[in-house]
């Protein structure tokens, strides 16, 4: 499919979601509680079929956090980026590592560079990160480490 | 970590492999849960090459983050170098003169030659055979010598910038890249006596460490792992880059999803990368290496992904720009990463000897991993 046929296909699938211009590919920003069941149909429906997570990440935009998931489909080759918008507060989401099993090793570097909690990750612990490390967050703009970090 | 060690409830033996091990080909922490010897459970620790990249990145600007992405997949460092060039080059609209195009895709295949000659030697290292390592680094040192006259550099290339290529060939370049191509074709049989056709390697690796097609998309595979398995996912094919929709060359598949196919993949993907050299190599068009660039570089404000073939698979950059003159977020995504996440699936109920094998034709790099 391509981006204007994926947009139609997931205007009906979500009809909440916000559709973002700009970049090679679709991009839907979402609730974080419309992920989980939205995740389910993109992986399972036939027509989606988004089967590979290539890349999953996070961004700190001071206000708030921002996860973004690029998605794609080794049968049909379309792209899909989907983002969700987290309190700083209380970054909760759920996780999607049953889904992909990629994404477990990608939200607990998630986790512990910027402190977002999966809910119902299976492991959810530092993994990158020496032990000690719980709490402090080094890819947050507001993280200074005096000691070891280099400022450029 | 300490009361990790020794044993637990059940019995199985807990032992740590790694961070300072042979087999591990660099600082990766690996504990394992054995009953007997055969493996219950890998867990792998990482960040003991961890140094921030992402972080550092964010106060780089676009010319200067390409030097830390050297540092990453050190064994692909052009490649490397060539997704930031390419990222800049696709959010500024940026021509890359065709001369600079050619040079680029005959320096990304001789990267990856070289790297798979690492890979193959130190795999068969692995395997307890010593000489493939003596040869798999003659043939390595030809392409290291070439890259040192062009480039300056045997290892962290940064030769790739936004525009083009930073300095001409040298004059010897066709010539030796020439003689290359000769003392391939002529050793290449060499590798298939001394370990593909010899009986002791393939009943090592075959059946060993198997994963199904739809396990390694689950886990997000990619390179070779993934066409291990008979999944097309080569990026020079399905999302092409440069001139590689120009140049004719097969995506090499296996449909095993051993260790084995693995193996194989990556040999008859060397095979392909000569050809494409040979493509090449007589057809460099005249003209300028690099593109008038401005000497501030600004991506325009908006999100950017680029991803390239690596030796080891898909290696991603995701910028978030600002509009300033360096990225507000860079992510890499890095195909060991990824591939590694795939070990504890492949091994579990497998022996411990075997995991010597799978780790081997993972072809992990630690740094790319750790970043």
């Amino acid at each position: 499919m391509n981006n204007e046929e994926l947009k139609t296909a997931i205007t009906t699938l979500l009809p909440t979601g916000v559709f973002e211009e700009g970049g090679d590919w679709l991009n839907v920003l979402l609730e974080p509680s419309d992920w989980l069941p939205f995740a389910l149909q993109l992986r399972h429906q036939e027509a989606h079929y988004f089967d590979y997570m290539f890349c999953l990440t996070c961004i700190d935009w001071k206000t708030h956090l921002t996860m973004v998931y690029h998605l794609s489909s080794t049968k049909y080759r379309h792209n899909l980026v989907v983002k969700a918008n987290l309190d700083k507060a209380k970054p909760d989401i759920e996780t999607v590592s049953h889904i992909w099993r990629t994404a477990e090793f990608h939200e607990r570097e998630v986790y512990e560079m910027f402190g977002v909690n999966f809910v119902h990750h299976p492991d959810l612990r530092l993994l990158i990160l020496p032990d000690g490390w719980e709490g402090k967050n080094p890819l947050r703009k507001d993280f200074d480490d005096p000691v070891n970090m280099i400022k450029l | 970590m300490v009361e990790e060690l020794g044993s637990n409830t059940e019995g199985d033996l807990i032992i740590n492999v790694g961070p300072q091990h042979p087999a591990t080909h660099g600082v990766l922490h690996l504990v394992i849960t054995l009953n007997g010897e055969t493996i219950k459970k890998v867990e792998p620790h990482l960040g003991y090459i961890h140094r921030s990249i992402e972080k550092m990145c964010e106060s780089l600007t676009y010319r200067q983050f390409i030097y830390v992405t050297s540092r990453m997949d050190y064994l692909s460092s052009h490649i490397n170098n060539h997704a930031c060039a390419l990222i800049v080059e696709k959010g500024m609209q940026i021509e890359v003169p065709p001369r600079a195009q050619v040079i680029r895709v005959l320096m990304d295949e001789l990267t990856r030659i070289a790297s798979h000659e690492l890979w193959w030697g130190a795999m068969a290292m692995d395997l307890g055979a010593f000489t493939p390592f003596f040869h798999a680094f003659r043939e390595r040192e030809a392409i290291n010598e070439i890259m040192e006259e062009t480039c300056g550099a045997r290892l962290t290339m940064n030769y790739m910038v936004p525009g083009g290529v930073l300095e001409d060939l040298h004059p010897d370049f066709q010539r030796k890249v020439k003689e290359f191509i000769t003392l391939y074709k002529r050793k290449i049989a060499e590798y298939d006596d001394m370990v593909t056709g010899n009986i002791i390697f393939q009943n090592r690796m075959k059946g060993v460490g198997v994963i199904s097609a739809a396990d390694a998309i689950s886990y997000g595979c990619s390179g070779p792992t993934l066409r291990g398995c008979g999944v097309s996912c080569d990026i020079r094919k399905i999302y092409p880059y440069e001139l590689y929709d120009k140049i004719e060359f097969d995506e090499v598949l296996e449909t095993a999803g051993d260790s084995f196919a693995r193996y194989m993949v990556r040999i008859r993907e060397m095979n392909q990368s000569i050809r494409i050299i040979e493509q090449l190599i007589d057809n460099i068009p005249e003209g300028d290496v690099q593109a008038k660039t401005k000497a501030v570089l600004k991506l325009p404000k908006g999100e950017f992904y680029q991803r390239v073939e690596t030796a080891r698979g898909e290696f991603g950059i995701f910028i978030v720009s600002e509009g300033g003159t360096n990225p507000y977020r860079i992510k890499f995504r890095s195909p060991g990463f990824s591939n590694l996440s795939a070990l504890d699936h492949m091994a579990r109920g497998s022996k411990i000897g075997d995991l010597v094998a799978m780790m081997g034709t993972l072809d992990l790099v630690i740094p790319d991993i750790d970043r």
